[in-house]
């Protein structure tokens, strides 16, 4: 059974008033099949600790370890570690200009398998998953992410999600700026993802609502760059009643608030 | 009204413009520009004068100076029966029926050539004809060519340049009233070839001209095309795509003259750099006269940095003497690779190597799309990609 294993990760990034450590020591296992939640207030580390596991060079890792299956994923490439089966559906996917959909996903399905799909079974599958997250089939031809609505842009991540068939997943905030008929659509996408290849996923979420159709078998609290509180589905639930407040400095309490 | 539009360069990082801007505007209106078809009434070139400045003059020089052999010239065309093809004289009433040089290079060419190549389209009926000129040499020399769409017609033509050029032309352009043509020019010349050329087009009633630049190979290309639109409905579309590499230059003057009511024009330039001593130059000129009311216009040049050492100039000037317009807008943008893009795909399993070929190649195929013929465009296509190889990554250190 696959793992994902991260220890004792300190990262910073470079801003303008200097250097910034981010990820203060992050502690996290996650199996095959799993479902962990990670929620937490604006500012917490919650998308550094995604970029840092997808290897955006923005970020520098100071110490610990990210291991995939016992293998160090921060020696890695990006490509590479999405080629060792690693997937971050984006907050902010950006666009490619002149690179349609199909050319994309092609190209992609073709680098993780290290030879091109065959090409009916392929164009099926496509279309299936397409018709599955109710996008258009005109939507192949469009270029990447460019002239997407926000619905769009977290449609066509999980559209990769699906056709890559990863072993694990990151989804940062793949449900903000969705409305309901959207993030359910979005919601059965990953499920059925997971039904299909049990792949682990981390979930990355300001708010507990996205909790209600992707249930999560483990639920961590970010503050201040790292777990401050773990426990089951049921932490999602005291969040969604009281809010990140109890886990906050006196000073900004009563500043956030989680909205349902 | 002389207006110096702003860009968005300063959101790539990139400093002002060196030319000026708005501090000091020369006077200097494009209609006024000095034209003739005697090259002994232009002065001498010193490199210094505006049409010239950024274009490498002693590479051009015997194009701008020496005398040029003017005699007919081999191509390989497949004839069709909706487009004829014939060599006729200097004092065909065709020559100089759509524009006269405005720069010394093309009034050379144009005092030197002795026949001139005649492209007539004439059948309602779409024709496309391919010219391929395969066999010039590297003696200077001078062409002529005319390329006239009958009233009413519809056609397709591409003018294909590979192999050795030391050349300065000019192509004439003629779209009758109602008349729709295609004209496409694609430059792979040998490494070493230095071709500059001027186009003139005039765009009759309801008439559209497409007009398509694609230059990838050459030492020097430097092609200026100027569309006169003179009469009411008249619509061109003016489209360039181009990859500079390690000491080459790549340039194109554009000029729309907006010269009658309700005209419409397009130009979008889009070129890709990579190398030390690549170049790009690109100049937008739109006029909208007096009599070009209810214009639409736009006009943009994108500029894609793939290394350091590559520079990439890019000029929009409007010049606006009516306010009865229906729209003129323009946009110039240059900037690195965007490394954004490069982490997206990436993070899905794409080698960085790949990635840049995927987006260079998507950023010039929507101009390469334009084409419209499939065979053309994915030979293109691939040519860029073929210059993309090896990747910056792989020629060592960077400076």
């Amino acid at each position: 059974m696959s793992v994902l294993e991260i220890r004792d990760l300190h990262v910073s990034v470079e801003t303008e008033q200097g250097n910034k450590k981010i990820l203060k020591g992050v502690d996290l296992t996650v199996n095959e099949g799993e479902i962990h939640a990670i929620m937490g207030p604006n500012g917490s580390g919650k998308s550094t600790l995604a970029y840092t596991i997808a290897g955006h060079p923005k970020y520098h890792v100071d110490s610990g370890s990210v291991k995939l299956d016992g293998v160090e994923v921060l020696d890695m490439a990006v490509d590479e570690r999405a080629r060792a089966g690693l997937f971050l559906a984006m907050q902010y996917p950006v666009e490619i200009p002149g690179v349609t959909v199909s050319n994309f996903l092609r190209t992609a399905k073709t680098a993780l398998d290290g030879a091109a799909p065959p090409l009916r079974p392929w164009l099926k599958e496509t279309r299936q998953s397409m018709a599955n997250l109710r996008m258009d089939k005109s939507f192949a031809e469009r270029n990447v992410n460019e002239g997407f609505s926000g619905g769009e842009k977290k449609r066509h991540e999980i559209l990769q999600l699906e056709l890559l068939k990863p072993r694990f997943a990151v989804l940062d905030e793949t449900d903000s700026g969705l409305d309901v008929d959207a993030l359910k659509v979005v919601s059965e996408g990953v499920n059925r993802a997971k039904a299909n290849t049990g792949l682990g996923l981390l979930l990355i979420t300001h708010y507990t609502r996205i909790l209600r159709y992707i249930k999560p078998d483990f639920v961590h609290v970010f503050v201040e760059g790292r777990i401050a509180e773990e426990g089951g589905p049921e932490l999602a639930d005291r969040l969604e009643d009281e809010g990140y407040d109890r886990f906050l400095p006196i000073a900004s309490a009563g500043s956030a608030t989680i909205v349902g | 009204m002389r207006k110096q539009p702003d860009q968005d360069h300063a959101k790539h990082g990139a400093l002002p413009r060196s030319d000026g801007g708005s501090v000091y505007v020369p006077v200097q209106t494009r209609s006024e520009r000095f034209s003739s078809t005697e090259v002994s009434e232009f002065p001498e070139v010193t490199g210094r004068e505006l049409e010239w400045k950024l274009s490498p003059v002693a590479k051009l020089r015997p194009l701008i100076d020496g005398s040029l052999v003017g005699g007919e010239w081999p191509y390989q065309a497949e004839a069709t029966t909706g487009v004829q093809l014939e060599w006729i004289d200097r004092a065909d009433a065709r020559v100089g029926s759509a524009g006269k040089p405005e720069e010394r290079a093309s009034a050379n060419a144009w005092s030197s050539f002795e026949r001139a190549l005649s492209v007539t389209v004439s059948g309602e009926e779409a024709e496309d004809l391919v010219l391929t000129r395969s066999s010039l040499t590297a003696v200077p020399s001078a062409a002529h060519t005319i390329i006239t769409a009958r009233k009413h017609s519809r056609g397709h033509v591409v003018l294909h340049n590979t192999g050795a050029a030391m050349l300065s032309e000019n192509v004439e352009i003629v779209v009758e009233d109602g008349a729709h043509l295609t004209v496409v020019s694609v430059q792979q010349w040998d490494t070493d070839a230095v071709h500059a050329a001027s186009h003139f087009a005039r765009v009759g009633r309801d008439a559209h001209l497409r007009h398509v630049l694609v230059s990838l190979d050459g030492d020097v290309v430097r092609i200026n095309p100027s569309v006169h639109l003179v009469s009411d409905g008249a619509d061109v579309e003016l489209f360039g795509a181009y990859f500079s590499t390690a000491g080459q230059h790549i340039e194109q003057q554009v000029f729309v003259d907006h010269d009658a009511a309700n005209t419409r024009s397009r130009v979008a330039y889009k070129g890709a750099l990579q190398g030390r001593d690549a170049r790009s130059v690109w100049v937008g000129d739109v006029l909208i006269r007096q009599s070009g009311v209810g214009t639409d216009s736009y006009e943009q040049n994108r500029n894609l940095l793939l290394t350091d050492g590559a520079r990439a100039d890019s000029i929009p000037n409007l010049e606006i003497e009516t306010g009865d317009i229906a729209g003129a807008g323009h946009a110039s943008a240059s900037g690195r690779f965007d490394d954004e893009q490069l982490f997206y795909l990436q993070a899905r399993g794409i080698s960085e190597e790949a990635a840049r070929r995927l987006v260079v190649r998507g950023f010039l195929a929507e101009i390469v799309q334009k084409i419209g013929l499939p065979d053309l465009e994915t030979k293109l296509e691939s040519a860029i990609e073929a210059a993309l190889v090896p990747g910056p990554s792989q020629e060592g250190p960077s400076n």
